[in-house]
């Protein structure tokens, strides 16, 4: 079995036995995190769906929506969290070389997601969306951007700790960083979950 | 080291296939999903239908790979009141200033 895969064992062991609830600490405060990002996300969705019918004259969300695109968008961030998911049970399984191809995998997707993104972003604000355009383009790309922050956030850590691993510098202080690292992801693919249906697809009364 | 499970809950955890099943029946709700945009029926039952997909996709993940299932109940606590809270902020807000 690997380094990083023994280290990872210990970590959990040890930690299950360190604390007084048995959950490691950074566990619980990535956790404590996902929740907080929920009243985070939340509040934004919800400014949006206030917001939404105030076009201000220019372009009104059913004009430029384009629902097959952002599907594959969809789609495409889903299959990144059986990929990660997939990255973390070879790693559980002892198979580093397999973790790393999953994880840069994900990373691959979240990339593609956040092309797909900018794709998109520069096409509605050709047709006159932009951030400043109205209300419904303010709220839609505050909410539509932080969430693609937070992917390229995640790519970046996912990239990190693909590099770590080839290397070897993940120390064994660190050995659950995986499972917080997937946690996050899955987090953000959950909360495209919710922005597709919510924003793109369920109607309203203009 | 022997190969024993990583964690304490690493032996209930679900494998690649369990893995890949749930991917494909998240494949084919985001399809239904889709689909419903171009089904011109009543609103509420799109809208219904579409929250009742969301709601189920949600629970899949975060149970399943996230391993919120399989974890300790106190995780589920933490991460069950921030949806709360924020699920009733969004509520109460629609319900005030949404045009519905």
């Amino acid at each position: 079995m690997s380094d990083l895969s023994q280290a990872s064992q210990a970590a959990h062991i040890e930690e299950a036995h360190a604390t007084t609830t048995g959950i490691s600490h950074n566990k619980l405060l990535m956790w404590a995190f996902l929740a907080s990002d929920c009243m985070f996300f939340g509040s934004l969705i919800m400014t949006f769906m206030v917001y939404r019918g105030k076009a201000a004259g220019g372009p009104r969300p059913q004009d430029i929506w384009d629902i097959p695109y952002t599907s594959v968008s969809a789609a495409v961030l889903l299959l990144s969290s059986l990929a990660i998911v997939l990255a973390l049970t070879y790693l559980q399984r002892g198979n580093e070389r397999a973790f790393r191809i999953w994880l840069v995998a994900t990373a691959g997707l979240g990339l593609l997601f956040l092309g797909g993104q900018y794709y998109e972003f520069t096409t509605f604000y050709h047709e006159g969306l932009t951030l400043h355009s109205s209300l419904f383009g303010t709220t839609f790309f505050v909410l539509t951007g932080f969430h693609g922050t937070h992917v390229g956030i995640g790519v970046i850590w996912l990239l990190s700790l693909a590099w770590m691993s080839k290397r070897g510098k993940i120390p064994a202080i660190r050995a659950e960083m995986p499972e917080i690292v997937a946690l996050y992801w899955h987090f953000v693919d959950i909360v495209w979950i919710i922005i597709f249906a919510v924003v793109y697809l369920i109607p309203y009364k203009p | 080291m022997s190969s024993q499970p990583v964690s304490h809950h690493a032996h209930e955890l679900p494998g690649p296939a369990l893995y890949l099943k749930l991917a494909v029946i998240l494949g084919i709700f985001t399809i239904v999903e889709t689909a419903t945009y171009y089904i011109h029926i009543n609103e509420t039952v799109i809208t219904l239908a579409l929250l009742i997909f969301m709601a189920c996709k949600f629970v899949l993940v975060v149970g399943y790979y996230m391993h919120l299932k399989f974890d300790h109940r106190l995780l589920l606590g933490v991460f069950g009141f921030g949806m709360a809270v924020a699920l009733a902020v969004m509520l109460v807000m629609i319900a005030i200033y949404g045009n519905y």
